[in-house]
């Protein structure tokens, strides 16, 4: 009875021990990334590559996923708005919902499903085929040469793609709203510029995207780099990704959203 | 892949993020209309300012003029200060009265600028001097069944 | 052996966690040879060439390189270091995401400032040494086995390193590769004047090509000598190794209790 308390006990500790250490090494590891960002944003051309894996590729989800949000913003808000009689407003409330609050999160879970299992997937496979190995064995940093530009290529993408969900979604609500339901063209561009402020709603949508682009990318090139160098090792890494992304993402737009518009 | 077909891609994909970005701007936001060219700052003072939020409009005849800055309180005066944003394309009398009106029956609330006929001008950082409170419509209500309660006493 | 060895490992301990890899082992490689390693798998082969790649730092002993002790070099100094040194990992390692004249390029990007038509008549020049100037147009995934190892072969000696280590240079490989990257390995060596070790497991096609073998098993080298004093060699280990016995002083069993133990246990309960 005793051994299997201190067993107990010593695992609990082991895990805990564990994931202290791995959060201490995250957090290194980032440090690390931001140090040897050099050579990648000097040859920036290894960026541009992972700008076209990470955000280029990205465009096609991006843009259907943002068209039918908007058209769904687009009923849902009528439906409700119709009822107070103040059906101009739709375009406010398609607007606003996108550029503070969809159109970065959604833009977010999209491109950690996205382009961050894909960037987890890669390096870890590459640690698994001892890619990353060779690498060091050439005396080339696979920090500086490999993560770096990844992490570099999410952290530009992220804004971009956000601000296309953004303009797609206002354009599929459009679409619904003015096109089928028949809210007047005037009342709805005018009602959104009246309310839409941009530094208040535009340019805080973009800062937080860029906070998204920074924790997603920092978890999958992480993930990658300490998966264990396994089929199931990588496998596993591509899930955390997923999973520990985008509750970041939820959480911290929740602060973000606690700071910015606290006034408002 | 190609360098430049990479880099042509990449290039369209910045292009179209930051077209994207502009149609926001300027579309979707209010930078085509307001928040161009310099502002300035003015100050009222308000026994009550109802429900009046920051960013709320402040118009004179109908038309957005500013926009309320920040909205603060003078615990000498037990007064709240409203701090507004003005288009610094708009210059008003000294003499103007400042309102806070609410749109509609329960629409938001704006602060209301009635022109005075005053030469000088309000400038930057200036106070104005006359306000009305906001109508606050729990007051009203009460005041109304209070009036007709005493009415129809008197009436017996 | 030569008086001025490239590498030498001096009583070098290395343990993962508490579980000791090798334990005191002494090994001389002299320059313009080709050292086999060889030994059962799992036996602190592939820890050692990590050893004096630097990846990982000795527990006891000194690695020396080139007359340098490895775990005194900082990380400039390590990197300088790998530079002279070219690695042939498992399996190949090649980059995927890169063409195979990439891959072969990718040192002389990182560390040269040549201009591109330098850097195409060097990666040619390493292709036709192996014999695959036709590939370079091709990824890697199009590459069979043999032809993968044989791209990262010119990798590895694409900065005219003066080491080269192979990790099972010849494992999964036909009959026909084995014996071309048996025969590229040594030329490679002479022709670059380069030492090179080789970790393996196939005794047959190594002892055609190498000069001298360390026998390591358990984490001690059992028994050395060139191939002849191998091939001759009365060493129980060595013979079983060599003629492939099932049995020896490397078990077939792994250890566990005695079997009759085992089998009583079940009898009891039926």
């Amino acid at each position: 009875m005793r051994e299997r308390i201190v067993g107990l006990l010593r695992r609990l500790g082991a895990s805990v021990v564990d994931r202290v250490w791995r959060l201490g090494f995250a957090a290194r590891f980032f440090g690390l990334i931001l140090l040897y960002s050099g050579p990648s944003l000097r040859r920036f051309f290894l960026t541009v590559r992972e700008i076209y894996f990470t955000g280029v590729l990205s465009l096609v989800i991006i843009l259907v996923s943002g068209i039918f949000v908007g058209m769904v913003l687009g009923l849902q808000g009528y439906d409700t708005l119709q009822r107070y009689g103040s059906s101009e407003a739709l375009g406010v409330l398609v607007a606003l919902s996108l550029v503070r609050e969809l159109g970065p999160v959604v833009a977010a879970l999209l491109f950690a499903s996205r382009a961050g299992s894909a960037i987890t997937a890669e390096i870890g496979l590459m640690k698994a085929t001892e890619q990353l190995s060779a690498m060091e064995m050439m005396a080339v940093n696979p920090i500086a040469r490999v993560v770096a530009p990844r992490f570099w290529a999410g952290v530009i993408s992220m804004p971009i793609l956000a601000a296309l969900f953004s303009a797609m979604g206002v354009f599929g609500g459009y679409l619904v709203g003015v096109k089928l339901i028949g809210v007047d063209p005037g009342a709805f561009w005018s009602q959104m510029q009246a309310s839409v402020d941009v530094t208040e709603d535009i340019l805080n949508g973009v800062i937080k995207s860029v906070v998204f682009g920074i924790i997603i990318s920092w978890i999958a090139v992480f993930e990658g780099y300490d998966a264990e160098p396994t089929a199931e090792g990588v496998s596993g890494a591509t899930t955390r990704t997923v999973v520990t992304s985008s509750l970041a993402v939820l959480a911290s737009d929740f602060i973000l959203t606690a700071l910015m518009f606290r006034g408002g | 892949m190609n360098r430049l077909t990479l880099d042509l891609w990449v290039g369209c994909f910045v292009a179209i993020g930051l077209a994207s970005l502009l149609f926001l701007a300027l579309k979707v936001g209010n930078l085509s209309t307001a928040s161009t060219g310099a502002t300035y700052r003015l100050e009222a003072k308000f026994d009550n300012i109802g429900s009046l939020k920051v960013r709320a409009p402040v118009k004179t005849a109908g038309v957005v003029v500013g926009r309320v800055a920040e909205i603060g309180f003078d615990a000498a005066n037990y007064v709240a200060v409203v701090t507004m944003k003005m288009d610094g394309r708009y210059k008003f009398p000294r003499d103007t009265f400042a309102n806070i009106n609410t749109s509609g029956l329960l629409g938001e609330q704006y602060v209301d600028f009635e022109v005075g006929g005053d030469t000088e001008q309000l400038q930057d950082g200036d106070v104005i001097k006359k306000t009305q409170s906001a109508v606050v419509i729990e007051k009203l209500i009460s005041q109304f069944l209070f009036s007709k309660a005493s009415e129809d006493s008197s009436k017996k | 052996m030569s008086a001025e060895p490239l590498v030498q490992l001096t009583d070098v301990s290395f343990a993962y966690d508490r579980r000791p890899i090798l334990a005191g082992v002494n090994m001389v490689i002299p320059r313009g040879k080709v050292v086999a390693i060889m030994g059962v798998s799992g036996g602190g082969k592939t820890t050692t060439l990590r050893l004096i790649g630097g990846q990982i730092k000795a527990s006891a002993g000194e690695v020396r390189v080139a007359g340098k002790n490895i775990a005194s070099l900082d990380r400039d100094g390590l990197y300088d270091m790998r530079r002279r040194m070219g690695m042939l990992f498992q399996f190949g390692a090649l980059f995927t995401d890169l063409s195979v004249f990439e891959n072969v390029a990718f040192q002389i990007r990182e560390h040269t400032d040549l201009d591109q038509e330098t850097i195409t008549d060097l990666v040619m020049m390493k292709l036709n040494a192996v014999g695959l100037r036709g590939v370079a147009d091709l990824m890697p995934s199009e590459l069979s086995g043999g032809m993968a190892r044989r791209v990262a072969l010119a990798r590895a000696v694409a900065l005219d390193p003066m080491l080269i280590m192979y990790d099972e240079p010849f494992a999964g490989l036909d009959p026909i590769s084995l014996s071309v990257i048996g025969d590229l390995i040594r030329n490679l060596n002479d022709a670059l004047g380069a030492s090179s070790i080789i970790v393996t497991h196939d005794v047959q096609e190594s002892l055609k090509i190498v000069d001298y073998v360390y026998f390591v098993s358990g984490g001690r080298v059992v028994a050395e000598g060139t191939p002849a004093d191998i091939r001759k060699s009365d060493n129980e280990f060595v013979h079983q190794f060599v003629w492939g016995e099932a049995d020896g002083p490397v078990p077939f069993h792994y250890p566990a209790t005695a079997y009759t133990e085992d089998i009583g246990a079940e009898a009891c309960h039926a």
